[in-house]
């Protein structure tokens, strides 16, 4: 399963910090609540519908943002993959 | 009592290269007749003067210059909702067109204060039209001319001996001795800061630097001569000296008389063996080391302050001959939190000092 | 529980790489409105994408720019640049607000005629006009400007096989201090080619020489250069009228005024570093003024300024097609409008607006056109809040060349739409469709037929 790494912080403000890198980062909304629900360990799944239930979007839609937004945070690396 | 005032700073790149806001507010605190809260306007999240809290009491990020001067006022306008501000110090070249522009608004509709040369003024002294500046003020200014293609390089041996100066239409400059130097600098600075590129013939001498209030009627409120002791390899000013140079204080009043600039300015010449003095480039406001003329006894910030205020100003008389800077970095520690707070909100409270309500 | 507007999230690096004094813009604020007129209502009515132009602003650029001259000159002529932008109903606006027609090719001359512009208003610019043109506007008492000395020879074997007596002016190039210098049209003032021209006019006593013309180049950001132009102009009228007694009944300055478009590679905004139509007029008539004409026999003063008049009337409306991440992780956004119909992309950073709100969080995209076609990049680097396919955007200042250089290249041109004065919108070109391409086609009988 893919993670975010454990010592990576969210703050309400989506501003994210990578203490093993020294990166910062900001993120909008959505962005902010993925990560949050990443950081509780929610699996794929639960968060795609949790983000469903909170915001207006389509299955689709939100699939292919999401496989996109975690490329990003692959490339940030901010992810564990396990 | 002291005069409390609200003044609105840019420049707060206080890093090696370092630009003239954190000396300018350095001279502003230092003032006798003004208590003074300090608004810092930064375009980076890591420009050192943010996180220096004795210096800056509040800062806001604002747009880039190409955002277009609409977006900039708006941004002021909001910033001025909050704090109030009296008067307005920008201090690089490269926004000052916007500001110059946006002056007569600001002091209409939101009674901010500045004292900026006109868009004429700024527009004549730029360096690609210097040599025309000189001609027309009687200043010896090195041949010049711009050039938008490297194709124009090779023409260049008709009109220019090498070495030639290479410069960029804001920042940069480099020497360049044949062709093919010209071609690589041109490429670089291109790339970085547009064209046209700017080509001046190098003259052989000893740089020194002028740093000089104008009052806008022609009279020139005060200046102190300086001598650069000690360069970086990015051509700054590491160290230097208060000079006893009539000849450049002469040159210096008469452009001011004769354009009648109206304020701060840096006047960069090569004195030649000759004891001429060519006319290099002229920076449209206080350089980084303005803090010198403080310390040979000049506060120009302030007097530039009380002219943006409409107050009269004595002209300075003297100056401390031999009075040395010398430049140094120091390692603030700062903690995420600021960084977090002005990267996500565009703002850093970094003072206990209040707002005047 | 009502749900939150939905944007797709963004992760974005803080402070990457060297400090920049000076780094990227923002440039996002959304438009959603076209005087008055919806985006999303246009769109749904008339198609993506959509070139959309707004009467209100032609006038007001109008009034601006005859504001300009008239307070500073006494006799003023505008004349709207065909080329500029030829669709009918937007000439027909400036004729309407007094502009006569100036045109580059036989073509547009006769668009002009179709949309009833007089003969005698219209002004015959260009290297190229044939004998049956030149014939027509002979006979018009159109206003022939003279480009070259093969030209000036057909014209006067023409006046005497009509008989007729053409007004003609004749095109002057110059060094008005300006780089690159356009030397490719007309004659030139320094080298004597001008005089040549003129002798040759007055001498062979066919036509009237009643005006001087010139066009030192496009999009000058210094508005001087028309000074030295208009000074030049002048000294020429004068010399003309001392060494034969002919009066010079106008100077034609052409055009060539920057609009508010931001040139690649510029630092500042265009908006902000553009001269305005004061500069120009006040560089142009302080020169006239002090040339020493007599006071009552100063010269007519035609323009044919268009891109500075049209440019910012002119909005372009699209749609997002899809969004991709490339291979260094750059984002890509796909619009589908390109270079095909925005010519002027290769050469200005033109604004670019989302057409409904976002959050403050932005992100870097290129943007590319439609095309199956690697040039076709709308914009190398845009600052854009997250859209997704369907989200609609504005592009600003497009109202110059783009509807008359559009190539119909594998895509078919879209519809433009007039906004009037009452914030209605009008039809004022259709969509194109296969037809219209098929119909100039023929097919050879051995062809129509295959089997697959």
């Amino acid at each position: 399963m893919i993670s975010l790494k454990k010592n990576i912080a969210v703050s309400e403000s989506g501003f994210v910090f990578n203490p093993t890198t020294g990166d910062s980062f900001s993120l909008n909304g959505v962005g902010t609540d993925i990560l949050k629900l990443m950081k509780d360990g929610k699996s794929e799944a639960e968060i795609k519908s949790t983000v469903r239930t909170w915001y207006d979007v389509d299955q689709d839609t939100f699939d292919k943002d999401y496989y996109d937004f975690l490329k990003m945070l692959g490339q940030y690396k901010l992810l564990d993959a396990e | 009592m002291k005069k409390q005032l609200t003044i609105a700073v840019t420049g707060l790149n206080n890093i090696d290269s370092p630009g003239p806001g954190v000396p300018v507010i350095r001279a502003l605190r230092d003032s006798e007749e003004f208590d003074v809260r300090i608004i810092g306007l930064s375009y980076e999240a890591l420009e050192p003067g943010i996180y220096m809290h004795d210096v800056v009491d509040h800062v806001y990020q604002i747009p880039f210059p190409k955002s277009g001067t609409e977006v900039i006022y708006s941004r002021i306008a909001y910033i001025n909702s909050l704090e109030n501000i009296d008067v307005l110090i920008p201090n690089f070249d490269a926004e000052l067109f916007n500001f110059i522009k946006l002056a007569d608004r600001m002091e209409k509709e939101l009674n901010i204060k500045t004292f900026l040369p006109t868009v004429e003024q700024f527009e004549a002294r730029h360096k690609v039209n210097l040599e025309e500046f000189g001609e027309k003020h009687g200043l010896l200014v090195p041949k010049s001319k711009m050039i938008f293609s490297t194709a124009e390089v090779p023409k260049l041996a008709q009109d220019f001996t090498y070495p030639v100066v290479v410069k960029g239409q804001f920042y940069d400059a480099h020497i360049a001795y044949n062709q093919e130097q010209v071609a690589t600098y041109f490429n670089k600075i291109a790339a970085k800061w547009g064209l046209p590129i700017v080509i001046q013939q190098f003259v052989y001498g000893t740089e020194v630097n002028i740093v000089a209030l104008g009052d806008g009627e022609g009279n020139m409120v005060g200046a102190v001569p300086m001598r650069k002791q000690y360069i970086t390899d990015k051509g700054k000013a590491w160290a230097g000296v208060s000079l006893d140079d009539e000849g450049l204080l002469n040159e210096a009043k008469s452009m001011i008389a004769s354009s009648k600039w109206r304020g701060g300015m840096e006047l960069e010449y090569i004195k030649t063996s000759d004891d001429e003095y060519y006319l290099l480039e002229i920076n449209p406001r206080f350089p980084a080391w303005v803090y010198l003329a403080v310390g040979c006894g000049q506060n120009l910030p302030e007097a530039l302050v009380k002219l943006a205020l409409g107050e009269t100003v004595e002209n300075f008389t003297d100056y401390e001959i031999g009075k040395m800077f010398i430049r140094y970095s120091w390692d603030l520690i700062v903690n995420m939190k600021e960084f977090e707070e002005i990267s996500t909100t565009g703002e850093l409270g970094t003072s206990s000092k209040k707002r005047a309500s | 529980m009502e749900k939150q507007r939905y944007e797709r999230p963004i992760i974005r690096r803080l402070n990457t790489g060297v400090m920049n004094k000076f780094g990227t813009k923002t440039e996002y604020e959304p438009v959603t409105h076209i005087d008055d007129c919806a985006v999303k209502d246009l769109l749904a009515d008339y198609g993506s994408p959509l070139f959309v132009i707004s009467e209100k602003k032609i006038h007001e650029t109008y009034q601006e720019a005859k504001r300009a001259f008239t307070t500073r000159y006494p006799k003023v002529q505008f004349a709207w640049s065909y080329k500029t932008n030829y669709i009918s109903a937007v000439c027909n606006v400036y004729h309407q607000l007094g502009s006569w027609a100036e045109v580059v090719s036989g073509f547009e001359y006769q668009k002009a005629l179709k949309n009833g512009v007089p003969g005698s208003k219209i002004i015959f610019n260009g290297p190229d006009k044939t004998v049956d043109e030149l014939k027509l506007a002979m006979e018009n008492k159109s206003l022939i400007h003279i480009d070259h000395l093969d030209e000036l020879y057909t014209l006067t074997e023409l006046c005497e096989e009509t008989g007729i007596r053409p007004k003609v002016a004749i095109r002057i190039n110059m060094d008005t201090g300006i780089y690159p210098m356009w030397d490719r049209f007309g004659f030139n003032y320094e080298n004597g080619q001008a005089w040549d021209a003129i002798n040759k006019i007055v001498l062979s006593d066919r036509m009237d020489l009643v005006g001087l013309h010139c066009h030192i180049g496009t999009f000058m950001l210094t508005a001087n250069a028309y000074g030295v132009a208009a000074t030049k102009l002048s000294e020429l009228a004068l010399s003309i009228q001392s060494k034969y007694g002919k009066k010079i009944q106008y100077i034609d300055m052409g055009g060539g005024f920057a609009s508010k478009n931001t040139l690649k590679g510029s630092f500042l905004s265009g908006y902000d570093t553009s001269p305005s139509f004061d500069d120009y007029a006040e560089a142009i008539s302080t020169s006239i003024m002090n040339a020493g004409f007599v006071e009552d026999e100063l010269p007519l003063l035609i323009l044919e300024t268009g891109r500075a008049m049209i440019d910012e009337a002119g909005y372009l409306l699209g749609s997002v097609i899809s969004n991709k991440r490339l291979s260094d992780g750059r984002k890509a956004t796909i619009m589908d409008f390109g270079v095909n119909i925005m010519f002027t992309s290769f050469w200005y950073d033109h604004k670019i607006s989302p057409a409904q709100e976002f959050s403050h969080h932005t992100e870097d995209t290129v943007m590319y056109g439609p095309l199956c076609m690697n040039i076709d990049v709308v914009r190398e680097n845009a600052t854009l809040p997250p859209m997704k396919r369907g989200d609609q955007v504005v592009v600003h200042t497009v109202g110059a060349y783009n509807m008359t250089q559009w190539m119909q290249f594998i895509a078919l041109r879209p519809a433009v739409v007039m906004i009037d004065l009452q914030g209605k919108p009008h039809l004022i070109r259709k969509r194109e469709e296969l037809t219209n391409i098929d119909q100039q086609e023929q097919m050879p009988d051995y062809l129509k037929e295959f089997k697959l």
